[in-house]
């Protein structure tokens, strides 16, 4: 068990190095330059200016200085907004979007399971169709089309929330249904297939039989069997949803994080790409890293293996 | 067995309740914290204008957060809107986009190159220091100095040396600046500029505070470290958020300001700005600060909701005067009279535009008082007209020894605008002439280096104005060192003139000799093809006056004021 867990560290640590090599690189090698602007400068601004972030310097050069600077906590300063440090930055936007977002993931979680069970216990019955009906439209309806929709009518016509911003505990209603709603059906169909197949199990037959009641036999039986796929889906979901959605941020006018992650790549903002492509990347190595363990926690046939299953 | 299993269902909706009641207890917190602020920021607010009129707040938009309040450290547009009501300069622009003194009291020349500058001694920084002549002087040549790596640093080379100092050729003390005593400023330029006191009021011009400055680099960087002497103070900026100025009830002039606090919500999306004003979140839209969308502009212009203004800028498409077959006076003037702009501004610009013949645009003021293009039009440089078109095409391919026309590309930066005017120009030259041209669009960054590069046939360009001269748009664009000719328009008598524009007797006679060359460039040499002249729409809640779009097109908030 620990062993497994220290490899797995060990391996997020690595691939954690080869990112930020390779986006420094791949960031370098992209035509265009964080300096540049439309009207022309002189030479010497120009000089000047590559002289100031050290970009006069050879790639590698420039690649030692910024390791070493990351090693001692270092992000160092955007190159377009004008001395703002970038992991203040990040820390700044960083709230709004992990508020919004774990509300989007609890309401995911909540509302996809209920679904997903009330589906599998009426399986083929109206309200398992009802269920797929919701889950589907929540699937086809891209949050991109259903935030703009949702703060038209809800907002902008009827008046009953807020058309952007997030300060009160009502403005994160709508951001919040335009992030979960995909995710929702997702978890709602995955609940649905598994628990259907584990209702069908010969332990829970035996649990029926023992006449245990239908309440336990859900909760205890049931949904612990088929909560698997979700967690392990959990994983990513959170870490998606809490970095940030760019659309939704953009629409609501939410100053998270999200917009930084666009941003930062057409200003070729080199010390903000990195540093929010550390960010994200360490946001979603770590969630990986947590919904693996959980797995084994989980799983009673992982624990029993030593988690060798749980690749 | 039904019966049984809504229990569960039960339990999942207390476990919804729980989870909302915990997020509506996080979020209740937040909100209880902005609120406390609130009545503090109002008080102070009250307790400033207790004596002078009732609050009044003004609130607008603005796409992106201003990447810098640093005055030697702006180049964008956001930065300087937020900067006209932080700082204070030597000049400021009237509504009409002439100078007018604002710290100087007096601008002395008498050659238009050396200048006496005497300042208003009434005039304090946000920390009651005293704003004198020490504090420009300090401020240009910081500006200058190349450790401090300013990318506007160019708009100082008018001063004696200022490039030279820039490029470490020389020192700041041979720059031609110099504070003789705490009021009075000696300005001596490289060249004399007739329209020094436009330049005066650029933000590059802009005083800062030295031991401010000195202090700390990132001192421009939050709003409680910002020590400035304009009629605004900034007292809140939550970074990609929002930010607050409230008045300034130190400033010299204060009684001419009437707004009490003014909120600038950072809001990228058009649609949630035009929502946030019909919902009376904000009290503006346009002039960079918010853009109305643009399929709702005829109906609201109809409505007499929105307005639409000229804007110094032109759109504009670039011909690669070094390449075969846009190396042909003939060919060039073939595609710019093969398009018509008036159907190509009614069907897809649709903001209203100004077909374009020359570049500079109409609000660009001109000699004696009048508009640049009223004593200069520009409606006689080309006529829009497809038979001549297709005889130069005809004429200039031979010039050329072509027996068909090349495989052309035309190049623009990545964005659904600009496609749709590309492709209905593509359309116009297919259906005109019977030629093909191949449409490519780059990123914004690639773009930029391909275009300089000239790796184009044809290439999409804009440019703005940064001072309220025709300068910005003749030397600037055709000049054949210009940084900015990207297209490589090469024409010794065009250079003459312009040479000769910096060193005329008067203002007028340096306007005539611009005007000449933008003639010789558009109308005989077809360098580029002018599409339109940009405007911009804006809308305002009733009440509100003086808020205007600036000649730039730029938001111009500070004399504003509410009914």
């Amino acid at each position: 068990m620990l062993r497994f867990i220290v490899s797995k560290f060990l391996y997020m640590l690595l691939s954690l190095f080869l990112l930020i090599t390779a986006t420094f690189m791949l960031m370098n090698a992209v035509p265009g330059s964080p300096l540049q602007s439309e009207k022309a400068t002189s030479e010497a601004v120009q000089k000047n200016l590559e002289a100031y972030y050290g970009l006069d310097k050879p790639l590698i050069v420039q690649y030692g200085k910024y390791m070493n600077n990351l090693l001692h906590g270092d992000m160092g300063i955007s190159m377009k907004k004008k001395f703002q440090s970038v992991d203040k930055m990040i820390a700044d936007s960083f709230g709004p979007s992990l508020r919004l977002g774990i509300s989007a993931v609890i309401t995911a979680v909540v509302v996809g399971c209920i679904l997903g069970i009330i589906a599998a216990m009426y399986h083929r019955k109206l309200l398992d169709n009802l269920a797929m009906i919701i889950a589907v439209i929540g699937l086809a309806i891209p949050s991109i089309v259903l935030g703009p929709l949702l703060q038209y009518t809800l907002a902008f016509k009827l008046r009953w929330f807020e058309v952007s911003g997030l300060e009160g505990p009502l403005d994160y209603v709508l951001p919040t249904i335009a992030l979960a709603s995909g995710p929702i059906a997702f978890i709602a169909r995955l609940l649905r297939s598994t628990m259907i197949e584990v209702l069908n199990a010969d332990f829970i037959k035996t649990a029926k039989s023992k006449g245990l009641s239908g309440y336990v036999i859900i909760v205890r039986h049931a949904l612990r069997n088929s909560m698997l796929p979700v967690i392990t889906y959990l994983g990513p979901l959170t870490a998606g949803i809490i970095t940030g959605s760019v659309v939704i941020e953009k629409i609501f006018a939410i100053p998270g994080i999200g917009k930084y992650f666009v941003q930062s790549v057409i200003d070729r903002d080199y010390p903000l790409i990195m540093g929010i492509t550390i960010f994200y990347a360490v946001i979603l190595m770590v969630s990986r890293f947590l919904a693996d363990v959980a797995y084994v926690l989980v799983d009673p046939r992982m624990r029993a293996s030593g988690g060798k299953g749980a690749k | 067995m039904k019966g049984n299993f809504k229990k569960p269902v039960h339990f999942m909706l207390v476990l919804v309740i729980a989870f909302s009641m915990l997020l509506a207890a996080c979020s209740g917190n937040n909100n209880g914290g902005n609120n406390a602020q609130d009545p503090a920021n109002n008080g102070a607010n009250n307790g400033a204008a207790e004596e002078n009129k009732t609050p009044q707040e003004f609130r607008f938009t603005l796409a992106s957060e201003p990447p810098s309040l640093d005055p030697a450290l702006m180049t964008d547009a956001q930065s300087s809107i937020v900067a006209a009501g932080l700082y204070e300069g030597l000049t400021r622009l009237n509504t009409k986009g002439e100078p007018e003194n604002a710290l100087a009291q007096e601008i002395i020349t008498e050659d238009n190159q050396n200048y006496t500058i005497k300042l208003r001694q009434d005039a304090k920084w946000s920390n009651g220091d005293p704003v004198t002549a020490k504090d420009f002087e300090f401020a240009w040549k910081r500006a200058l100095n190349p450790e401090t790596a300013s990318e506007y640093a160019y708009m100082l080379f008018y001063l004696e040396n200022g490039e030279k100092y820039n490029a470490g050729e020389a020192s700041a003390d041979d720059v031609g600046v110099k504070a003789t005593d705490d009021y009075t400023l000696e300005v001596k330029l490289y060249t004399p500029a007739p329209y020094f006191t436009s330049l005066l009021s650029h933000y590059t011009y802009l005083p800062v505070h030295q031991a401010t400055v000195e202090g700390a680099a990132d001192w421009a960087a939050e709003a409680n470290t910002i020590v400035s002497n304009g009629p605004f103070r900034l007292t809140e900026w939550k970074h990609a958020d929002k930010l607050v100025l409230e008045k300034n009830p130190d400033y010299y002039n204060a009684d001419a300001i009437n707004f009490t606090k003014v909120t600038i919500s950072l809001v990228e999306d058009e649609n949630t700005v035009y929502q946030m004003y019909e919902t009376d979140k904000i009290d503006w839209i346009g002039a960079q600060a918010g853009s109305v969308p643009s399929d709702l502009i005829p109906q609201l212009v109809e409505q007499k909701k929105a307005e639409i203004t000229a804007v110094a800028s032109t759109y504009y498409y670039l011909f690669n005067n070094n390449k075969v077959p846009f190396n042909n006076v003939n060919v060039r003037k073939a595609f710019s009279m093969s398009i018509d702009r008036q159907a190509l501004i009614d069907n897809v610009a649709k903001a209203n535009q100004t077909p374009a013949f020359g570049l500079v645009p109409p609000s660009i003021a001109g000699p004696e008082g009048k508009m640049f293009r009223e004593v200069y039009p520009d409606t006689g440089f080309s006529t829009e007209n497809v038979e001549e078109a297709k005889a130069l095409l005809a004429k200039g391919l031979q010039e050329l020894g072509l027996s068909e026309f090349p495989e052309v590309t035309l190049l623009y930066n990545t964005s659904e605008g600009h496609k749709a005017i590309a492709e209905a120009a593509v359309d116009m030259w297919r259906t005109n002439l019977g030629v093909e041209v191949k449409l490519a669009n780059q990123e914004w960054g690639t773009f930029l280096e391909t275009r300089k590069a000239g790796q184009f046939d044809i290439a999409r360009s804009g440019w703005g104005a940064d001072i309220n001269h025709p300068i910005n748009f003749t030397y600037d664009l055709i000049y054949s060192k210009s940084g900015n000719n990207d297209g490589k328009y090469n024409n010794p008598a065009v250079d003459k003139l312009l040479d000769d524009s910096l060193v005329s007797s008067s203002a007028e006679e340096s306007m005539a000799k611009m005007a000449e060359a933008e003639k010789i460039a558009l109308s005989d040499d077809m360098a580029v093809l002018p599409m339109y002249y940009y405007t911009t729409v804006t809308m305002i809640k009733p009440g509100f006056e003086g808020v205007i779009s600036d000649y730039a097109g730029h938001i111009d908030w500070v004399h504003g004021s509410k009914k």
